[in-house]
């Protein structure tokens, strides 16, 4: 396996594959889904089980594949699974379950139009879903949204290592035309696998079954707690988690925010489209600038809380019927005017949409 | 220089790939590149469309509605990008087919006959890279050495000995396409 960093053309869903083997990951379970299952089938035809000794599965079912990644993670391996939006509700029950273990893993959701089976054209219907809990229960996912197929690649190691440093599951939230789309990608150098010595030192939580562990008090992984009192100080516990991420791992991009009146708000692809939207804009005298969370959780508030001072009116622009735009209200807290612009259920918004929208809600 | 194109026509006739022969060609010579299918369930007989997008800047968005140049292979891809291409931009068709040709005034019209040309002269494999060739020949966005290294990228190793034919093949759709207004 090369170990330089080299420029490659691929798809999104391809700089996952290839990255999560470059970032040492030890595992992924899934089962093929469109728009995603290019990253299962560049798994199987890499096949990493030859060089780095990561373990690539076709589960019998998305149940069963994120089941396998609570086994995986419960032993401190670095595990993965991926699918799309239907797919990804199937996995809700696991991941509920994983967050309440406290055990690091990552997600990947490359959100297609729902709801049901709906299309598989690009969605970001999801976002409730990923960023407000998705399965039962108060907890969070770390949340990373990719513009790009190089931030595919820089996500996955990103992903795993913000899991495992807040013993989190970390989502993955792309869409079809990120996933599907090829783009120049450097990946990383490869990183070597953990080793079970490894393991044993940084992850002394993890049950890994080894005679050199015996010294020290079992670990028992579990969700379930019989007691309120108990069940009430984890709860606890995980709300400090939540807020300490919030603190600090918030993550965006600003274009041309300093001398805006005008902040579009939006991220993955249409991030991209709005990156246009604002140079168009521009072109005929309209100050806009363009706010790209990469965290959607944590999401970047105390950043618009103070835009919020200054500008005249922000514009959210998403592939849903408008998600998104509640957190963007409760930041700005109603300050200045926030609007929304969507296209639904598997239709992509072209450039010239968001300015018409941007210049028939704002300038008039 | 940003050249923005779109590439449809039928499942089957090539058009993915020649968009992303045409985007590794551009990775060649340096240029910031994008390439958006219009993914769907087919694999042949459907509808295909690709968005490729060579540019010495940053791309950003990969998603247009208006485009410099349009290649269209079958009718309903005529019925839906003509309106499309940008004044003063090109549109290049094969009429294989066509009960409805072109009616623009304010735009470049080209016809290339590959499909019939591939068929009498047993060349249905490299029908796309007839096109990609006379494309290239009225608009020169990318070097032919450049489309040949990207090739060489592109192709799995056990197609290297057809590169040879696939450069007979671009030269041949640069005799081959005519203006039509």
């Amino acid at each position: 396996m090369e170990n330089k960093e080299e420029i490659r053309l691929m798809k999104g869903n391809e700089a996952i594959a290839e990255a999560a083997i470059r970032c040492g990951c030890d595992g992924y379970f899934g089962y093929p889904i469109t728009p995603q299952s290019e990253i299962m089938e560049t798994l199987m035809d890499i096949e990493p089980w030859k060089t780095t000794g990561m373990v690539v599965m076709q589960a019998e079912s998305e149940v069963a594949a994120i089941n396998m990644v609570y086994g995986g993670a419960g032993c401190g391996k670095r595990v993965m699974t991926s699918s799309s939006s239907p797919g990804i509700s199937l996995k809700q029950e696991g991941i509920s379950y994983i967050a309440a273990a406290e055990l690091p893993c990552v997600i990947v959701n490359v959100m297609r139009g729902g709801p049901g089976l709906g299309t598989i054209q690009p969605s970001q219907a999801d976002y409730f879903q990923s960023v407000k809990g998705g399965g039962h229960g108060d907890y969070r996912l770390i949340c990373l949204a990719p513009a790009s197929v190089q931030e595919m690649a820089d996500l996955m190691g990103m992903a795993f290592d913000l899991a495992f440093k807040y013993r989190n599951p970390a989502l993955i939230i792309a869409d079809g035309v990120i996933g599907q789309m090829m783009e120049k990608v450097v990946l990383p150098p490869q990183k070597p696998r953990f080793t079970e010595e490894e393991i044993i030192k940084l992850c002394p939580w993890a049950t890994v079954g080894k005679p050199e562990t015996r010294n020290r008090n079992q670990n028992v992984i579990t969700s379930l707690c019989m007691d309120p009192v108990e069940m009430e100080k984890i709860n606890e516990h995980l709300q400090e988690k939540y807020r300490s991420i919030e603190e600090n791992e918030v993550r965006f991009e600003e274009t041309n925010c300093e001398d805006a009146d005008y902040v579009i708000v939006a991220f993955g692809s249409v991030a991209r489209i709005s990156h246009k939207a604002m140079e168009m804009a521009r072109k005929h005298g309209i100050k806009v600038g363009l706010l790209r969370p990469i965290t959607l959780f944590p999401f970047p508030k105390k950043e618009i809380e103070r835009l919020a001072k200054r500008v005249k009116g922000f514009l959210t622009v998403e592939m849903s019927a408008g998600q998104m735009v509640e957190d963007v209200r409760l930041a700005v807290n109603g300050k200045v005017p926030v609007e929304f612009y969507g296209r639904l259920g598997g239709m992509v918004p072209s450039p010239d949409e968001v300015v018409e929208a941007l210049t028939s809600k704002f300038v008039k | 220089m940003t050249e923005e194109i779109i590439i449809a026509g039928f499942g089957g006739q090539g058009v993915l790939s020649m968009g992303k022969i045409l985007a590794y060609s551009g990775l060649m010579q340096g240029q910031e590149v994008s390439w958006l299918p219009a993914y769907g369930p087919e694999q042949r007989g459907g509808t295909a469309n690709v968005t490729v997008i060579l540019s010495d800047e940053k791309i950003s968005s990969p998603v247009l509605r208006m485009y410099d140049t349009a290649i269209v292979l079958n009718q309903p891809s005529l019925d839906k990008f003509e309106s499309k291409v940008k004044p003063g931009g090109t549109l290049i068709f094969d009429s294989n087919g066509f009960t409805r040709f072109p009616q623009r005034k304010d735009i470049n019209i080209y016809q290339i006959d590959a499909t019939e040309y591939a068929a009498a002269n047993n060349a249905q494999k490299t029908m796309n890279m007839i096109i990609l060739g006379g494309m290239l020949k009225i608009r020169p966005i990318v070097k032919i050495e450049n489309v040949l290294k990207g090739l060489e990228k592109s192709l799995p190793e056990r197609h290297h000995h057809l590169i040879p034919l696939n450069e007979k093949a671009i030269k041949e759709g640069g005799e081959l396409i005519k203006k039509l207004n």
